[in-house]
Protein backbone atom coordinates (compact mmCIF):
# COMPACT_ATOMS: atom_id res chain seq x y z
CA UNK A 1 0.00 0.00 0.00
CA UNK A 2 1.51 3.27 -1.13
CA UNK A 3 0.39 6.65 -2.41
CA UNK A 4 0.77 5.56 -6.03
CA UNK A 5 -1.28 2.37 -5.69
CA UNK A 6 -4.04 4.20 -3.83
CA UNK A 7 -4.17 6.95 -6.48
CA UNK A 8 -4.29 4.37 -9.28
CA UNK A 9 -7.16 2.49 -7.64
CA UNK A 10 -9.05 5.80 -7.25
CA UNK A 11 -8.35 6.68 -10.90
CA UNK A 12 -9.73 3.32 -12.05
CA UNK A 13 -12.93 3.77 -10.01
CA UNK A 14 -13.28 7.35 -11.32
CA UNK A 15 -12.97 6.26 -14.97
CA UNK A 16 -15.48 3.43 -14.51
CA UNK A 17 -17.88 5.99 -13.05
CA UNK A 18 -17.20 8.36 -15.95
CA UNK A 19 -17.98 5.63 -18.47
CA UNK A 20 -21.18 4.79 -16.64
CA UNK A 21 -22.28 8.43 -16.46
CA UNK A 22 -21.74 8.87 -20.20
CA UNK A 23 -22.98 5.56 -21.58
CA UNK A 24 -26.12 4.62 -19.59
CA UNK A 25 -29.68 5.50 -20.49
CA UNK A 26 -31.28 5.06 -17.08
CA UNK A 27 -31.38 8.22 -14.93
CA UNK A 28 -30.75 6.30 -11.68
CA UNK A 29 -27.78 4.41 -13.15
CA UNK A 30 -26.20 7.73 -14.17
CA UNK A 31 -26.64 9.06 -10.61
CA UNK A 32 -24.99 5.88 -9.25
CA UNK A 33 -22.02 6.40 -11.57
CA UNK A 34 -21.69 10.00 -10.34
CA UNK A 35 -21.58 8.66 -6.77
CA UNK A 36 -18.73 6.34 -7.82
CA UNK A 37 -16.81 9.37 -9.12
CA UNK A 38 -17.40 11.27 -5.84
CA UNK A 39 -16.02 8.31 -3.89
CA UNK A 40 -12.92 8.12 -6.07
CA UNK A 41 -12.24 11.82 -5.51
CA UNK A 42 -12.65 11.36 -1.74
CA UNK A 43 -10.14 8.49 -1.83
CA UNK A 44 -7.66 10.71 -3.68
CA UNK A 45 -8.06 13.58 -1.20
CA UNK A 46 -7.61 11.37 1.86
CA UNK A 47 -4.61 9.62 0.28
CA UNK A 48 -2.99 12.98 -0.49
CA UNK A 49 -3.62 14.11 3.09
CA UNK A 50 -2.24 10.85 4.46
CA UNK A 51 1.01 10.78 2.52
CA UNK A 52 1.65 14.36 1.38
CA UNK A 53 1.46 17.66 3.19
CA UNK A 54 2.33 21.02 1.60
CA UNK A 55 5.85 21.98 2.58
CA UNK A 56 4.77 25.35 3.99
CA UNK A 57 2.43 23.85 6.56
CA UNK A 58 4.44 20.85 7.72
CA UNK A 59 5.28 22.60 10.97
CA UNK A 60 1.67 22.78 12.12
CA UNK A 61 0.47 19.26 12.71
CA UNK A 62 -3.29 19.91 12.59
CA UNK A 63 -3.06 20.85 8.90
CA UNK A 64 -2.34 17.18 8.18
CA UNK A 65 -6.11 16.74 8.33
CA UNK A 66 -6.93 19.24 5.54
CA UNK A 67 -7.58 16.45 3.02
CA UNK A 68 -10.09 14.85 5.38
CA UNK A 69 -11.88 18.19 5.87
CA UNK A 70 -12.28 18.48 2.09
CA UNK A 71 -13.62 14.92 1.99
CA UNK A 72 -16.21 15.79 4.67
CA UNK A 73 -17.41 18.71 2.53
CA UNK A 74 -17.60 16.50 -0.57
CA UNK A 75 -19.66 13.91 1.29
CA UNK A 76 -22.10 16.65 2.37
CA UNK A 77 -22.41 18.05 -1.14
CA UNK A 78 -22.89 14.52 -2.52
CA UNK A 79 -25.71 13.89 -0.06
CA UNK A 80 -27.47 17.12 -1.08
CA UNK A 81 -26.92 16.33 -4.76
CA UNK A 82 -28.39 12.85 -4.48
CA UNK A 83 -31.45 14.08 -2.55
CA UNK A 84 -32.20 16.64 -5.27
CA UNK A 85 -31.25 14.27 -8.10
CA UNK A 86 -33.70 11.62 -6.93
CA UNK A 87 -36.35 14.34 -6.52
CA UNK A 88 -35.81 15.24 -10.17
CA UNK A 89 -35.98 11.53 -11.10
CA UNK A 90 -39.42 11.28 -9.51
CA UNK A 91 -40.58 14.52 -11.17
CA UNK A 92 -39.45 13.22 -14.58
CA UNK A 93 -41.05 9.85 -13.90
CA UNK A 94 -44.36 11.52 -13.09
CA UNK A 95 -44.50 13.45 -16.35
CA UNK A 96 -42.84 10.95 -18.73
CA UNK A 97 -43.77 7.58 -17.15
CA UNK A 98 -40.13 6.50 -17.62
CA UNK A 99 -36.67 7.24 -16.24
CA UNK A 100 -34.97 7.05 -19.63
CA UNK A 101 -32.65 10.00 -20.18
CA UNK A 102 -33.13 10.02 -23.96
CA UNK A 103 -36.88 10.46 -23.39
CA UNK A 104 -36.23 13.29 -20.97
CA UNK A 105 -33.72 15.11 -23.17
CA UNK A 106 -36.17 17.86 -24.14
CA UNK A 107 -36.56 18.99 -20.48
CA UNK A 108 -40.13 20.20 -20.90
CA UNK A 109 -43.48 18.68 -20.11
CA UNK B 1 2.87 -4.53 7.11
CA UNK B 2 2.02 -7.54 4.92
CA UNK B 3 -1.38 -7.60 6.60
CA UNK B 4 -2.07 -3.99 5.54
CA UNK B 5 -0.99 -4.83 1.98
CA UNK B 6 -3.20 -7.91 1.85
CA UNK B 7 -6.23 -5.94 3.10
CA UNK B 8 -5.46 -3.18 0.60
CA UNK B 9 -5.40 -5.53 -2.39
CA UNK B 10 -8.54 -7.35 -1.30
CA UNK B 11 -10.35 -4.02 -0.91
CA UNK B 12 -9.02 -2.82 -4.26
CA UNK B 13 -10.32 -5.93 -6.05
CA UNK B 14 -13.71 -5.65 -4.31
CA UNK B 15 -14.03 -1.92 -5.06
CA UNK B 16 -13.04 -2.17 -8.73
CA UNK B 17 -15.09 -5.29 -9.44
CA UNK B 18 -18.03 -3.72 -7.62
CA UNK B 19 -17.87 -0.54 -9.66
CA UNK B 20 -17.64 -2.50 -12.91
CA UNK B 21 -20.72 -4.37 -11.74
CA UNK B 22 -22.57 -1.12 -10.93
CA UNK B 23 -21.99 0.10 -14.46
CA UNK B 24 -22.60 -3.14 -16.37
CA UNK B 25 -25.19 -5.17 -14.42
CA UNK B 26 -28.56 -5.05 -16.14
CA UNK B 27 -30.75 -5.32 -13.05
CA UNK B 28 -30.75 -1.90 -11.34
CA UNK B 29 -31.62 -3.38 -7.94
CA UNK B 30 -28.47 -5.52 -8.02
CA UNK B 31 -26.52 -2.49 -9.20
CA UNK B 32 -27.55 -0.53 -6.11
CA UNK B 33 -26.58 -3.42 -3.84
CA UNK B 34 -23.18 -3.56 -5.57
CA UNK B 35 -22.93 0.22 -5.09
CA UNK B 36 -23.27 -0.18 -1.32
CA UNK B 37 -20.55 -2.86 -1.49
CA UNK B 38 -18.25 -0.31 -3.18
CA UNK B 39 -19.13 2.25 -0.48
CA UNK B 40 -18.15 -0.22 2.26
CA UNK B 41 -14.86 -1.00 0.47
CA UNK B 42 -14.08 2.73 0.26
CA UNK B 43 -14.79 2.96 4.00
CA UNK B 44 -12.23 0.19 4.46
CA UNK B 45 -9.70 2.25 2.49
CA UNK B 46 -10.38 5.18 4.84
CA UNK B 47 -9.62 2.99 7.87
CA UNK B 48 -6.39 1.85 6.20
CA UNK B 49 -5.42 5.51 5.76
CA UNK B 50 -6.00 6.38 9.45
CA UNK B 51 -9.19 8.32 8.67
CA UNK B 52 -11.46 6.47 11.08
CA UNK B 53 -13.93 9.32 11.48
CA UNK B 54 -14.42 9.51 7.71
CA UNK B 55 -14.94 5.75 7.57
CA UNK B 56 -17.77 6.01 10.09
CA UNK B 57 -19.29 8.94 8.19
CA UNK B 58 -18.94 6.98 4.94
CA UNK B 59 -20.86 4.00 6.29
CA UNK B 60 -23.52 6.18 7.98
CA UNK B 61 -24.20 8.54 5.08
CA UNK B 62 -23.40 6.52 1.96
CA UNK B 63 -24.48 3.02 2.99
CA UNK B 64 -27.11 4.13 5.47
CA UNK B 65 -28.73 6.95 3.55
CA UNK B 66 -27.68 7.21 -0.10
CA UNK B 67 -27.75 3.49 -0.97
CA UNK B 68 -31.15 3.13 0.71
CA UNK B 69 -32.44 6.16 -1.26
CA UNK B 70 -31.21 4.52 -4.47
CA UNK B 71 -32.98 1.26 -3.63
CA UNK B 72 -36.21 3.19 -2.95
CA UNK B 73 -35.83 5.06 -6.25
CA UNK B 74 -35.27 1.80 -8.16
CA UNK B 75 -38.31 0.19 -6.55
CA UNK B 76 -40.58 3.21 -7.17
CA UNK B 77 -39.65 3.88 -10.80
CA UNK B 78 -38.72 0.47 -12.08
CA UNK B 79 -38.63 0.00 -15.87
CA UNK B 80 -38.85 -3.78 -15.63
CA UNK B 81 -38.64 -4.49 -19.35
CA UNK B 82 -35.68 -2.29 -20.15
CA UNK B 83 -33.45 -2.29 -17.05
CA UNK B 84 -30.03 -0.70 -17.25
CA UNK B 85 -29.51 -0.38 -21.01
CA UNK B 86 -26.61 1.45 -22.68
CA UNK B 87 -27.15 4.41 -25.04
CA UNK B 88 -25.54 5.17 -28.40
CA UNK B 89 -22.51 6.86 -26.81
CA UNK B 90 -21.06 3.57 -25.55
CA UNK B 91 -17.95 3.45 -27.76
CA UNK B 92 -16.94 7.15 -27.43
CA UNK B 93 -17.59 6.97 -23.68
CA UNK B 94 -15.33 3.93 -23.31
CA UNK B 95 -12.68 5.68 -25.41
CA UNK B 96 -12.79 8.89 -23.32
CA UNK B 97 -12.72 6.97 -20.02
CA UNK B 98 -9.77 4.81 -21.12
CA UNK B 99 -7.88 7.85 -22.38
CA UNK B 100 -8.41 9.68 -19.08
CA UNK B 101 -7.36 6.57 -17.13
CA UNK B 102 -4.14 6.21 -19.13
CA UNK B 103 -3.36 9.91 -18.63
CA UNK B 104 -3.98 9.78 -14.87
CA UNK B 105 -1.99 6.60 -14.35
CA UNK B 106 0.91 8.01 -16.39
CA UNK B 107 0.87 11.19 -14.28
CA UNK B 108 0.80 9.24 -11.01
CA UNK B 109 3.65 6.97 -12.07
CA UNK B 110 5.94 9.67 -13.50
CA UNK B 111 5.48 12.25 -10.73
CA UNK B 112 8.24 12.24 -8.12
CA UNK B 113 6.18 12.30 -4.91
CA UNK B 114 7.92 13.59 -1.79
CA UNK B 115 5.96 11.60 0.73
CA UNK B 116 5.76 12.19 4.45
CA UNK B 117 7.77 9.04 5.05
CA UNK B 118 10.55 10.60 2.97
CA UNK B 119 10.41 13.77 5.06
CA UNK B 120 10.48 11.76 8.30
CA UNK B 121 6.99 12.93 9.21
CA UNK B 122 4.96 9.73 8.84
CA UNK B 123 4.81 9.03 12.55
CA UNK B 124 3.65 12.56 13.37
CA UNK B 125 0.93 12.50 10.74
CA UNK B 126 -0.29 9.18 12.10
CA UNK B 127 -0.51 10.70 15.55
CA UNK B 128 -2.27 13.81 14.26
CA UNK B 129 -4.77 11.77 12.33
CA UNK B 130 -5.78 9.82 15.41
CA UNK B 131 -7.11 13.22 16.48
CA UNK B 132 -10.09 12.81 14.20
CA UNK B 133 -11.89 10.89 16.95
CA UNK B 134 -10.38 11.58 20.35
CA UNK B 135 -7.80 13.41 22.42
CA UNK B 136 -4.72 11.24 22.97
CA UNK B 137 -2.74 10.82 26.12
CA UNK B 138 0.19 13.25 26.49
CA UNK B 139 2.48 10.51 27.80
CA UNK B 140 1.88 8.38 24.71
CA UNK B 141 2.58 11.34 22.42
CA UNK B 142 5.87 12.02 24.19
CA UNK B 143 6.73 8.35 23.89
CA UNK B 144 6.04 8.64 20.13
CA UNK B 145 8.87 11.18 19.93
CA UNK B 146 7.08 14.54 19.89
CA UNK B 147 8.39 17.63 21.66
CA UNK B 148 6.28 19.49 24.24
CA UNK B 149 5.16 22.14 21.71
CA UNK B 150 4.10 19.48 19.22
CA UNK B 151 2.15 17.66 21.92
CA UNK B 152 0.04 20.76 22.61
CA UNK B 153 -0.39 21.30 18.88
CA UNK B 154 -1.66 17.75 18.41
CA UNK B 155 -3.88 17.88 21.47
CA UNK B 156 -5.62 21.06 20.35
CA UNK B 157 -5.81 19.93 16.73
CA UNK B 158 -8.29 17.65 15.05
CA UNK B 159 -11.05 17.50 12.50
CA UNK B 160 -13.63 19.38 14.58
CA UNK B 161 -11.09 22.07 15.42
CA UNK B 162 -10.30 22.62 11.73
CA UNK B 163 -13.99 22.58 10.76
CA UNK B 164 -15.09 25.32 13.14
CA UNK B 165 -11.77 27.15 13.07
CA UNK B 166 -9.98 27.57 9.79
CA UNK B 167 -12.81 26.22 7.60
CA UNK B 168 -15.73 27.91 9.36
CA UNK B 169 -16.86 29.81 6.24
CA UNK B 170 -17.23 26.74 3.96
CA UNK B 171 -18.83 24.97 6.94
CA UNK B 172 -21.56 27.61 7.16
CA UNK B 173 -21.94 27.67 3.37
CA UNK B 174 -22.49 23.90 3.39
CA UNK B 175 -25.17 24.24 6.07
CA UNK B 176 -26.92 26.81 3.86
CA UNK B 177 -26.59 24.39 0.91
CA UNK B 178 -28.23 21.62 2.95
CA UNK B 179 -31.12 23.95 3.85
CA UNK B 180 -31.55 24.90 0.18
CA UNK B 181 -31.42 21.21 -0.82
CA UNK B 182 -34.09 20.31 1.75
CA UNK B 183 -36.42 23.07 0.53
CA UNK B 184 -35.74 22.20 -3.12
CA UNK B 185 -36.38 18.51 -2.46
CA UNK B 186 -39.73 19.37 -0.86
CA UNK B 187 -40.68 21.63 -3.79
CA UNK B 188 -39.74 18.94 -6.33
CA UNK B 189 -41.56 16.17 -4.50
CA UNK B 190 -44.72 18.23 -4.05
CA UNK B 191 -45.19 18.75 -7.79
CA UNK B 192 -47.30 21.33 -9.59
CA UNK B 193 -50.79 22.40 -8.56
CA UNK B 194 -51.10 20.21 -5.48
Amino acid sequence: MSLESMLIVAAIIFCIGLYGALARRNFIAVLMSIELMFNAVNLTLVAMGRWLVPFAVQEQLSTVLTGQVFAVFIITVAAAEIALGLGIVFAVYRTNESVDLTDAATMRH
Amino acid sequence: MWFEDAVFWILAVVAIAGSVGVVLVRDLFRASLLLSLVFIAVGGFFILMNAEFLAVVQVLIYVGAIAVLFIFAVMLTRDVQRGNTPNRLQVPAAFIATLLLVMMVATVVTTDWTTLAGAGLENKSRVAQIQAVGIPDAARLTAAGLTADEVTDVQTGGLADLLIGEFVLPFEAVSLLLLAAAIGGLALARGRGR
